[in-house]
């Protein structure tokens, strides 16, 4: 069966893992403290309610799921022993022996399966309980128990899908499907203050001061592919990048994750060799809704193609971001694997003017777009007026229409107008996958009804083929759908891909091996400090 | 003078009330569902947002939703952040740095402010005070955050005398380089203040009569010109103290301080009602406050005025 190749790959990685682990400069000090930059967790630190930034890089630090990521974004079993299934429906989970909390409770086939149970509950209002949604037994909105979940023994349980879906193994590692121990049912508030996982760090006592910064030590118990060769990790929550790039500089902070746009030209001279500028799973681009007049039917798939080949992806990408966006070939991210840059149609992404007037015009046969003001939303507390002037600058040179942007105060703002069908044009609309799959970049933006599809694309041929991808036999062949899929996406252009935001990162010369992940979390576990 | 004060302090309830209504109301009418935009780019199950916004009274009508608060407030509890903690806690962590630093910033401008004013003024037309009127030009003239970040860059990078940052227990001594910076404004403008009105006092009548009385020429100055010049100083302090408790969001951020601008600017901007209901009540209570002592500070530097009943 083809399935097996998940297990295959997880070995190697595994193989992988393990050797840069004992690669570790001799010099370097087990029990040194790596400082680096985060956020206020804007939840308590329950994994199946934790879906930004902040509080995710550090529930991945002190959690260990059934599997995790490898800085590729290739899955590597953690807990699990192996995680099979013969039809992409019902999945047999076997986990390893031997893994313990931190408060010395063992990790059970029960640690899993009550807190996914309590993740997906109706009642419970998890941010995360859309990601049970295959899980046979899952309601969104009525109070239902996840049937398909069954524990067979302490080390051994099934998971019964809706839908098969072929790379279901692949969100394991997200943050939602992390063991809980049974203590935390005692008194799940207080559980989120003061957290007890299994994985390679563990939060410090009284180490959460909040709006300060979190210390966590590394856990001496914990034994699997993440094991950590420093003390530990100090998350200082800063307000503004400058200040913590101000602290990078200052020596006041190993590691930064997130270069502010004020030093962009500057991060590479100022870290010399000590700097990170890769693609990260952040997909961004704009949207067009479709009940706009002028932009739906033939009409609208003409204009969509016409506007996305008036902007000049290369240049803005250069002058605007200096080179910390890379212009986008698809509708995922480079990161993850099964990104394409030809695919068929993706010439429409290219910069070209002369079709693009030419395009137009055929749109202007069939009804004629008059003066009608072009202009595209964004909420003005983001720092996003400079793309959308840019981007607006190059549709209007390349057109001939007036386009401009349209700033909202605050994002909330924004999303209102959204949510009520009340844009009077286009929208900024990005995303950032939850776990490495193409599946995550596709699903949740473009089939009808789905919860960010905001602007209304319908397209049976699309979702066919999605559901063709997810239900395929093996990881190969769901690749090759959905890549066909995204083909469909390319004609439609229900979003006009626009880049791929990158993650710019320095660290300073008190630590070494910095990698950053497939999610631009760098992998504290291998960084060594001496 | 006490029935004075007393009045004044009764004055603070409806202010109080009014200012909390209207805040609220405000908060309230931000266009856009603060829980929806919490979750950004990925919106959870409609079920959630709505489950969310129930626990924090936000499907609830406005007035309801305010007299909750105001409920909520006399039991000692000040509602919570949407990350669920007490905003009490919040503002016990907030309000004791934000004061230390706007005590250290009003120290500062205070003390080198008057005595450059009264120098200069001493010495109107001299090289001292044409450079002082200089210098504070120049200091009125360039924005905090630039100011902000060449300290910064100076200071905490090039020489690193100070910490670039502020660590999270905010200590007295980390606090000076950003106390500077939020005073360099102000002092600009009270050494102005000052030399004017010291200008304006020497040739005031009562300082001829001083001098002719065969007092020294320190206690001319100190006794006589320098009390009665601080007047326009002190109201100005007064209501710098406001400023300073609240408007420190530049020099804040700058420096990564945890202070009240910082977190009233997220607040508002998360549309967290609570959170900045609470926070921009018990500054309403400073400002009131902090506008009473200036009043009876008159009494005490100028002589002539005098509170009646």
């Amino acid at each position: 069966m083809g399935i097996s190749a998940i297990a295959l790959l997880s070995a190697s990685a595994l193989a992988l893992a393990g050797c840069s682990a004992s690669e570790a400069p001799a010099e370097s000090d087990t029990a040194a403290i790596i400082t680096t930059n985060g956020s206020e967790p804007q939840q308590s630190l329950i994994p199946t309610n934790t879906t930004e930034t902040g509080g995710g890089k550090i529930v991945t630090s002190i959690f260990a799921g059934l599997v995790s990521y490898t800085a590729d974004g290739d899955v590597v079993n953690e807990v699990a022993q192996s995680i099979e299934s013969e039809d992409g429906q019902v999945w047999n989970v076997t986990l390893n022996d031997g893994w313990t909390f931190t408060n010395g409770e063992a990790v059970t086939s029960d640690s899993f399966v009550k807190a996914w149970q309590y993740g997906a509950l109706l009642s419970n209002a998890q941010s995360s309980s859309y990601f049970f949604d295959n899980i046979e037994g899952f309601s969104y909105d009525e109070e239902s128990e996840l049937t398909g979940l069954d524990v067979v023994s302490d080390t051994e349980f099934t998971v019964t899908l809706i839908n098969p879906e072929a790379d279901f193994p692949l969100r394991l590692g997200y943050s939602a499907f992390m063991p809980l121990p049974e203590s935390a049912w005692e008194d799940l508030d207080a559980f989120g203050e003061n957290p007890v996982g299994n994985g390679p760090y563990m939060v410090a006592e009284d180490g959460w001061q909040h709006d300060v910064q979190i210390d966590l030590v590394t856990n001496p118990d914990y034994d699997g592919v993440r094991k950590a060769v420093n003390g530990g990790v100090t998350i200082i929550f800063y307000t503004s990048q400058d200040a913590a790039y101000a602290d990078a500089l200052g020596g006041n902070l190993d590691i930064l994750d997130a270069v502010p746009d004020s030093a962009f030209a500057t991060y590479e001279s100022d870290f010399p060799g000590r700097s990170v500028n890769q693609p990260a799973a952040i997909f961004q681009a704009f949207n067009m809704p479709y009940y706009l007049e002028h932009w739906s039917g033939e009409e609208g798939k003409l204009r969509r193609a016409a506007i996305s080949m008036s902007i000049d992806r290369a240049e803005i990408t250069d002058v605007i971001f200096q080179g910390t966006r890379t212009p986008a070939t698809d509708f995922t991210s480079p990161v993850i694997a099964g990104h394409s840059d030809n695919l068929a149609g993706a010439e429409v992404l290219d910069f070209n003017p002369d079709e693009a007037v030419k395009l137009w015009a055929e749109a202007d046969a069939i009804a004629p777009y008059g003066d009608t003001v072009f202009d595209l939303a964004y909420n003005a507390d983001g720092g996003h007026q400079a793309w959308v002037d840019a981007v607006a600058n190059s549709i209007s040179n390349t057109l001939g229409i007036e386009a401009v942007g349209k700033a909202y105060p605050t994002f909330a703002d924004a999303l209102n107008d959204r949510d009520a069908n009340a844009l009077t044009g286009g929208t900024r609309a990005g995303w950032q996958a939850d776990y490495p799959s193409l599946y995550n970049f596709l699903g949740p933006l473009y089939v009808d009804g789905a919860g960010s599809n905001k602007e209304g694309y319908s397209s049976p041929e699309f979702e066919k083929i999605l559901a063709e991808g997810a239900s395929a036999s093996s990881v190969e062949e769901a690749t090759a759908k959905y890549q066909e899929a995204q083909e469909v996406l390319l004609v439609d252009l229900p979003s006009i891909p626009l880049w791929y935001s990158n993650v710019t990162g320095v660290y300073s010369d008190t630590v070494d091996n910095v990698v950053f992940g497939w999610d631009s979390v760098p992998l504290y576990n291998e960084v060594t400090k001496g | 003078m006490l029935w004075y004060a007393g009045k004044r302090f009764l004055q603070m309830i409806p202010v109080f009330f009014g200012a909390t209504f209207l805040i609220y109301f405000m908060v309230f009418a931000v266009p856009g569902d603060p829980i929806a935009a919490l979750y950004g780019d990925h919106p959870p199950a409609p079920g959630v947002i709505e489950a969310v916004r129930a626990e924090y009274n936000l499907d609830k009508p406005f007035i309801v939703q305010y007299l909750l608060y105001i409920g909520g407030l006399f039991q000692g509890d000040l509602g919570t952040t949407f990350s669920g903690r007490p905003v009490i806690d919040v503002m016990a962590q907030a309000f004791p740095i934000t004061a230390r630093l706007a005590l250290l910033a009003l120290a500062i401008e205070a003390f080198f402010g008057i005595i450059v004013g009264l120098v200069a003024g001493l010495r109107k037309g001299k090289l001292f005070d044409a450079s002082a009127l200089v210098i504070s030009l120049l200091l009125i003239s360039v924005p905090t955050f630039v100011v902000g970040f060449v300290l910064q860059y100076v200071f905490g990078i090039q020489l690193g005398w100070a910490r670039t940052t502020v660590s999270g227990a905010a200590p007295w001594g980390e606090l000076i380089l950003p106390a500077i910076v939020l005073a360099s404004v102000s002092f600009a403008y009270i050494v102005r203040l000052t030399r004017a009105s010291v200008a304006d006092n020497l040739g005031a009548d009562f300082v001829r009569t001083a001098t002719a009385k065969g007092l020294s020429r320190r206690r001319v100055v100190t006794v006589h010109v320098l009390r009665n010049s601080l007047v326009p100083v002190v109201t100005y302090l007064g209501v710098d103290i406001g400023s300073l408790m609240v408007g420190a969001i530049v020099t804040e951020g700058i420096f990564n301080i945890n202070g009240v601008g910082g977190t009233v600017y997220r607040a508002i901007r998360l549309g967290e009602g609570p959170t900045v209901v609470s926070f921009v009540a018990v500054m309403v209570i400073i400002f009131v406050l902090a506008n009473l002592l200036v009043d009876l500070l008159y009494a005490a530097l100028d002589p002539r005025i005098r509170y009646a009943k």
